[in-house]
Formats: structure tokens, C-alpha cells, sequence
């Protein structure tokens, strides 16, 4: 290619395994699916490595169990990765391992510059605080001390996300599913993150709720060109809104192309299946 | 390099895996065209035509054969191995694709979809409105429809839409996919004032029509397609 063109994430021979493993499946030969019959160990991610570009959306497709969630939780550091190598252009210039960072390093980077949606809206927010004290939240582990901007800061955002300005100082408890959802996109943005991870964020929510949060992360793509991880089972929303697709089974990616290729003209057996299986 | 797009010697082969069958699709397609022509494609439906559009603009994996495409970016690039960001990169500014069925985002209106087209180029704000509305004028879009759904919209309004998304970009390289296909005469003849349009302002086009009429007025070199293979070429 020419003219060099720099990615915001760099993710490198990531792996995470649940359990220490034993000599049996350390060439992972003799593994069921990703699950070592001796020892019980899971290996969740094998060998994952990709790049995601500015305002590119990256789609991430795969049965339950595949590892999807897994990769999202480590890229966040919900989870400690076994090993591998993940690198963002804006944390010291793109050099240091973001996995080897401290923990106050590691706070200071999901703060400033990531944003995460979960898809269960427990584990994003705080169902009892108001939902402006949800993304003063955010903002104060950013460092912002001064109140009145993250009002007008977490007001801008409420309204960008069409939750009632009026209604700022209700909990997300009193909040339907896909109003708390846009709560915690809100919260995801407050810090202007080059990288957005999003993970099932549509699962669950009716058509009319997942619409409307499909066309806010679509318009907030287009405004914001911010870069997105998304993380879906669902093909018909990783059509709509992914560039790239990545196809994972066992833990493994398996096949990765142009979303459109993936969908007309898939390779791998298990990608067939999963494209035949879409109503 | 000579030539805009030269395919030599391309095979496309399915393989289904839950049938245990391998589906040859095209295979030794030799097709090369210049800047400024305009080729036309022919044949029964199933035999092949878009297949080959669909192999140049990369939903279709390519296993045998070369597409070599002089791009303006990347210089002379082989296709069937570049990168899907290379291949999204020309999509969006070198290449062309309109398909005979409208496949876009939901709610998004008209006059959206054919601004994003522009937008995504780099075009300014100001300049994208402008010629998103001679577009839609142009194709007489009826102004109502401009800012509503066109999962609303009639077959023949759908694929105008089409055609006006893909060509505002103005692209070096033109796919067209039957695009007159379900169009009445009216229709057409707008299509082809803005297909004579394209020609004159040195727009290379690959395009497969039913409609021989229409098409032998337009090109420069037809080929015809059978079982796969391309069966004879006729230049007017």
C-alpha cells in the first residue's frame, strides 16, 4: 500500500485462557473445540490480531461462546489478557504495550481514550445514580473537576443521544432498555474517545428501540468519524454498519474480508452456515 | 500499463461445504478495457455476467486468474489480491457499482444517501448539497420523495436512486449490474443521456444489460456469455 496509513488499535497475538493448562494441551492439539478435557482449561482467544483504522467500523461475528465478548473484555482490561501485544495511536504515541501498563495507566486509558457499551446496561452503569452523574462519572476519572462544563457536557450528550434533557437527574433504573442503552453510549462518548468498543449492544431491545440506537451509532460515526469495535451476532446490524468483518469459532478468527464478501461469498464451513442460518 | 481494467485468464469456483460441491461460476474470462470505453456484457441470466462485476468489486473471493486496475491511488494493482482496505479505499473513490437492486441503510432518505456518496469522497458540505440536487433533479426524482425512506419508493424510482448514488461520485471505473433492467422507456432514456454523459467525460464502463438495443447504441464492444465463458466479442 502506498502512503502509510496508521491504525488506532493494533491488537497483536492476543490470547486468554481460563485456567493454567497442562502439558496435554499445550500445543493445544488435543483440545475439544477450545476446551482441554484433562485439565479443564478454556482457551477463549487463540492468536488474535487485527487493526482497526480511524473512523472505520470493524464488525466482530460468531456464535455464543466463540470468544467475541472475551476479546472485547480484555481490549478494556475487564479481563487480564494471558499474553499479547495492543498498541493505540493517542496513548504515548502508539509505542507502549497498553497490556503492560499499570493499573493507573490502564483507569487513565479506559477513561480518556476508550469508550465501552455493554450489552447488559448493569454492568455500564450505575443504576442508582442520576444519569448525568453517569457521565459526570466518566468525565471526573478523566480528570474534569469544573462542574458547570460537565453539565453542559453531559447535558450536549444526553440530547445527542435523545434522552430528555428533563428527565438528566433520573436514575437509568426508571429508564427503558433502550433508553439505558443510550445512556451508556453517552457515557461511552463523554471523553471524545478515538475507539469505541461496542459489545452487543442492540441484543435484547425491540426493533423500534434497536433502530433508533443503530442509526445514533451510524450518525455518531459519520459526525465524530470515530473508530468502533463492534461485537454482534446479529448479521443484519454487522451489515449495516461494519466495513470489515471478522468471523470467530473457538476462540479462533477464522476468516476476515469485506463485510459484503463475508456475506455473499464466505469461505470457511462454519461462515456458510452462519450466513445460511440469517433469516 | 495500457489498459484501465485487464482480466486474464479468471475462474470463479464456489465451494459448498454443507453440500460437498464445488460450483465453477466463470472461468477463463479474458476481458480488458481501455480509459473511456464502454463494454457491454450479454448472456441468459445464470451465466455468468455478475459474477465477473462482482469478482472486480470484491464481494466475490478470487482463487484463480488476475484483475489488474490502474488505479489512480495505488498505481497498477491486482485486485483479487488487495487488501479489503485498499478494496474500501477504491470503492469509495475510484470505483462504481449499481446493482439492479437497491441494497442501503435503513431510514436514511434520498437526498442523504446520495450526499454521503459525495461526503465520503471529501466532497465539502456545501458542494454535496449542490450536486445532490442536480442529481435527484436530473433523474426527476419527485421532490416529496427527496427526504423520505426509499424503502417507499417504486422498483423504477429505487434503481434511480442507485444510479444517482453511484454516479455522482463521478468514478473512474463504472459497474453497472443490469441497471435498466426493470425501467420503463422514460426511465431509460435518462439513464443513457447520463451514461452518454459519463462517456463523454472519459468514464470507463463495465456494464451487463438484457436491453441489446439500448446497449449496442452505447458501446463500443459487446460480449456475449455462455456456461461461463465468454463466447464471442462483437465492436461496433
Amino acid at each position: 500500500m502506498t502512503g502509510y496509513e496508521r491504525p488506532v488499535l493494533s491488537v497483536k497475538h492476543l490470547n486468554k485462557q481460563y485456567g493454567r493448562g497442562c502439558l496435554k494441551c499445550v500445543n493445544k492439539a488435543s483440545l475439544l473445540k477450545n476446551y482441554c478435557p484433562s485439565c479443564g482449561t478454556v482457551y477463549a482467544c487463540q492468536d488474535i490480531s487485527f487493526d482497526v483504522h480511524p473512523g472505520e467500523v470493524v464488525g466482530i461475528v460468531g456464535e455464543s461462546g466463540s470468544g467475541k465478548s472475551t476479546l472485547m473484555k480484555c481490549l478494556y482490561f475487564d479481563q487480564e489478557v494471558t499474553d499479547g501485544e495492543a498498541y493505540i495511536s493517542v496513548y504515548e504515541n502508539g509505542e507502549k504495550n497498553l497490556f503492560q501498563q499499570s493499573a493507573q495507566q490502564k483507569r487513565y486509558i479506559r477513561n480518556n481514550v476508550m469508550g465501552k457499551v455493554y450489552q447488559n446496561p448493569l454492568l455500564g452503569l450505575k443504576m442508582d445514580f442520576s444519569s448525568i452523574g453517569n457521565i459526570a462519572e466518566k468525565l471526573i476519572s478523566a480528570g474534569n473537576r469544573h462542574v458547570k462544563m460537565m453539565e453542559s457536557r453531559g447535558i450536549e450528550l444526553l440530547d445527542k443521544v435523545n434522552i430528555p434533557v428533563h428527565r438528566r437527574k433520573e436514575a437509568p433504573k426508571k429508564f427503558s432498555g433502550g433508553m439505558q442503552q443510550r445512556v451508556q453510549i453517552a457515557k461511552a462518548l463523554s471523553n471524545n474517545p478515538p475507539l469505541l468498543l461496542l459489545d452487543e449492544v442492540t441484543t435484547g431491545l425491540d426493533l423500534s428501540v434497536q433502530a433508533s440506537v443503530l442509526d445514533l451509532i451510524k450518525e455518531l460515526q459519520r459526525e465524530l468519524n470515530i473508530s468502533i469495535v463492534l461485537v454482534s451476532h446479529d448479521l443484519s446490524v454487522i451489515r449495516m454498519l461494519a466495513d470489515r468483518t471478522f468471523v470467530m469459532l473457538e476462540g479462533k478468527v477464522i476468516e476476515e474480508g469485506l463485510t459484503d464478501q463475508i456475506l455473499e461469498d464466505p469461505q470457511a464451513s462454519y461462515t456458510q452456515q452462519l450466513v445460511h442460518s440469517m433469516l | 500499463m495500457e489498459h484501465l481494467l485487464e482480466i486474464k485468464n479468471l475462474s470463479k469456483i464456489f465451494t459448498l461445504h454443507n453440500l460437498g460441491k464445488k460450483i465453477h461460476a466463470v472461468s477463463g474470462i479474458d476481458i480488458s478495457l481501455k480509459q473511456g470505453e464502454f463494454i457491454g456484457i450479454t448472456g441468459k441470466s445464470g451465466s455468468g455476467k455478475s459474477t465477473i462485476l462482482k469478482s472486480i468489486y470484491g464481494t466475490y473471493k478470487i482463487q484463480e486468474g488476475s484483475i489488474r486496475y490502474n488505479s489512480k491511488k495505488y498505481g497498477p494493482i491486482n485486485l483479487t489480491t488487495a487488501t479489503a482496505r485498499e478494496m474500501i479505499y477504491l470503492r469509495k473513490h475510484e470505483i462504481g457499482y449499481v446493482s439492479q437492486f437497491l441494497s442501503v441503510m435503513p431510514r436514511t432518505s434520498a437526498r442523504e444517501l446520495v450526499k454521503q456518496s459525495l461526503m465520503e469522497m471529501g466532497t465539502p458540505q456545501e458542494k454535496a448539497d449542490w450536486e445532490t440536487e442536480k442529481m435527484l433533479e436530473h433523474f426527476e426524482l419527485d421532490k416529496e420523495l427527496w427526504d423520505s425512506y426509499p424503502a417507499t419508493f417504486s422498483g423504477g424510482e429505487k434503481l434511480r436512486l442507485n444510479i444517482a448514488r453511484a454516479m455522482v461520485k463521478r468514478p473512474r471505473l463504472l459497474l453497472l449490474d443490469e441497471p435498466t433492467a426493470s425501467l420503463d422507456l422514460d426511465s431509460k432514456m435518462k439513464v443513457k443521456v447520463l451514461i452518454e454523459q459519463l462517456i463523454k467525460e472519459g468514464t470507463t464502463m463495465l456494464g451487463i444489460f438484457h436491453d441489446l438495443e439500448f446497449m449496442e447504441n452505447l458501446c463500443d464492444r459487446e460480449y456475449s456469455m455462455q456456461n461461463g465463458m465468454l463466447s464471442n466479442s462483437i465492436s461496433y
